[in-house]
């Protein structure tokens, strides 16, 4: 069995379909989704996708088939330490509340498991200490 | 009898190694648990800092002469053109002056933070050619150690309070005080507020023209009353302003800065600025002093204001107290967003506490201002007139 965490960008035309299931039922995958943002207009999701490796990439290409954007290599966002000034401006933007600075320590602290990857902190940190690593 | 304390009186403590000193932080305990009276006889100096984004931070350099010499008209570092209309070898590089190779991602903050961390920096020099310089351009390396003099001239920093930053249009605006979502999507905010200097002594008794600061990691002086000094703006009934307000112009030497308490920063879409660390220490000659300096968050209000307006006068959502914004949710409108500061309270602390240090070690002596500012000072905004109408 093999695992792989995939980012799932859905234009307006793929929002409706029921791709979840079909990974499921025709691929025999076991998706696992982490954070999902879907609006009128367009839609992310990330998940981590188990299964054996062949029908993980069958899967894949079922997705892209969707017209579905994969991001297969998945990207990992680091925060360097040695960096960062605590400032906390990267806060503001970041929705699901990965990044994190309060009355603690005052501190930035970072949840890899909230990230939804949107990328909004990468050019609103000041520092150049957030980036993302493929 | 209320006790008193002369300044002559606060340094032969420190002399000493007797003061007592205490952070902008640990005096609000203090008064709680005490009073103002036994907390005045107590403390002898308390300590404030802050670490925000200042844009009016720059530094002056002197070169050296080359040979022959060169009278330089034009000046590149690290292709950041600083300014160099004085004298022959004197310049002055900018924070917010851009690379013309490097656009927004390098700016004159980051030449400063170079030259700070002791990195070798590229000079590039235009002249005319004189008599006297006849030289006519040169390519060469510097660094801290090789200069005759380098030291940061900030025209205004220390910002006494701020505002809140919201953006109530469709669009996402990226400005001085961060990424402001649409909708009102989030608020930013910039200041230490309980631990930021002049918001600690409100009206400016002990903090004025030749104060002695930390700046940078260094020591330094504050030099003049910063530009856009704003002393008549509305105040809380603290004397705490509600909204920008004074202003500091400081100096300091920048051979003796580390780069732990002085960065570049570059805000998306807007170019590049200076966190600076600037910390002042308060003498407490009196009750007077403790009063104001044991402010806390929850008696300090900054203005919300709609940043997506084009105006100079911008329309704004009332006030918040900085307890509030700090405990990352405020409400507009009924609608619960999400606060950002975008000034470092960690570093504020840090700088705060190594004050403290320098003091308690007898490092670091308060000093007199050598004249006050005025309170009665306005702020003018600038006017779009032809010659008959000024």
């Amino acid at each position: 069995m093999a695992k792989k965490k995939i980012v799932l960008h859905f234009p307006e035309e793929s929002i409706e379909k029921p791709v979840t299931y079909h990974l499921v039922k025709d691929f025999d995958l076991m998706p696992n989704i982490l954070r999902a943002r879907i609006d009128e207009n367009e839609g992310t999701l990330v998940m981590d996708l188990e299964g054996p490796a062949e029908q993980i990439k069958k899967g894949i290409a079922f997705l892209q088939d969707q017209n579905i954007g994969v991001q297969e290599a998945i990207k990992d966002i680091i925060v360097d330490q040695d960096q960062c000034v605590d400032c906390g401006s990267c806060i503001g933007v970041c929705r699901p509340g990965a990044l994190t600075i309060g009355p603690a320590d005052w501190r930035l602290g970072f949840d890899h498991e909230k990230c939804v990857f949107c990328e909004l902190c990468i050019n609103t940190c000041p520092v150049k200490a957030i980036k993302v690593q493929f | 009898m209320a006790v008193k304390k002369t300044y002559e009186e606060i340094n032969e403590k420190i002399r000493r190694g007797e003061a007592v000193v205490v952070t902008a932080e640990e005096i609000i305990d203090i008064v709680e648990d005490e009073g103002v009276a036994k907390a005045t006889e107590k403390v002898d100096v308390i300590t404030t800092g802050t670490f925000g984004p200042m844009c009016s931070t720059g530094a002056f350099i002197n070169f050296g002469h080359s040979d022959p010499p060169i009278k330089m008209t034009k000046v590149w570092l690290n292709d950041v053109p600083a300014y160099a209309g004085l004298a022959a070898v004197d310049a002055y590089i900018g924070a917010t002056e851009l690379s013309e190779t490097q656009g927004m991602a390098y700016g004159g903050a980051h030449v400063i933070e170079d030259l700070i961390a002791g990195k070798n920096i590229r000079l590039e020099s235009e002249a005319y050619g004189t008599d006297c310089y006849p030289r006519k351009d040169i390519v060469t390396y510097i660094n801290k150690d090789v200069l005759n003099e380098a030291y940061l001239f900030n025209p205004r920093n220390a910002y006494q309070n701020y505002a809140v930053a919201v953006n109530a249009s469709a669009r996402i605006m990226y400005t001085y005080m961060g990424t402001l979502l649409p909708r009102l999507g989030n608020a930013t905010y910039c200041s230490a507020s309980q631990l930021s200097p002049l918001i600690n002594d409100p009206f400016y008794r002990t903090i004025g023209i030749g104060t002695r600061i930390f700046v940078g990691g260094a020591q330094g002086y504050v030099a003049w009353q910063g530009t856009q000094f704003n002393p008549v703006q509305t105040r809380g009934g603290n004397g705490v302003p509600v909204a920008p307000a004074g202003t500091l112009a400081l100096i300091g030497n920048l051979k003796g800065m580390d780069t732990e308490f002085i960065r570049a920063a570059s805000f998306h879409n807007y170019g590049t600025t200076m966190f600076v660390g600037v910390g002042v220490p308060i003498p407490v000659l009196d009750e007077d002093v403790v009063l104001k300096a044991s402010v806390k968050d929850e008696d300090i209000y900054a203005t919300i204001i709609d940043y997506s307006v084009p105006q100079r006068s911008k329309p704004n959502f009332g006030r918040v107290s900085y307890a509030e914004l700090r405990s990352g949710k405020i409400e507009i409108n009924g609608k619960k967003i999400r606060t950002a500061p975008i000034s470092s309270y960690n570093k504020a602390r840090k700088i705060a506490a190594t004050l403290k240090e320098w003091i308690k070690e007898g490092k670091f002596f308060v000093q007199r201002p050598v004249e006050n500012f005025p309170l009665d000072h306005t702020f003018k905004p600038l006017e779009i007139v032809t010659e008959e109408e000024i």
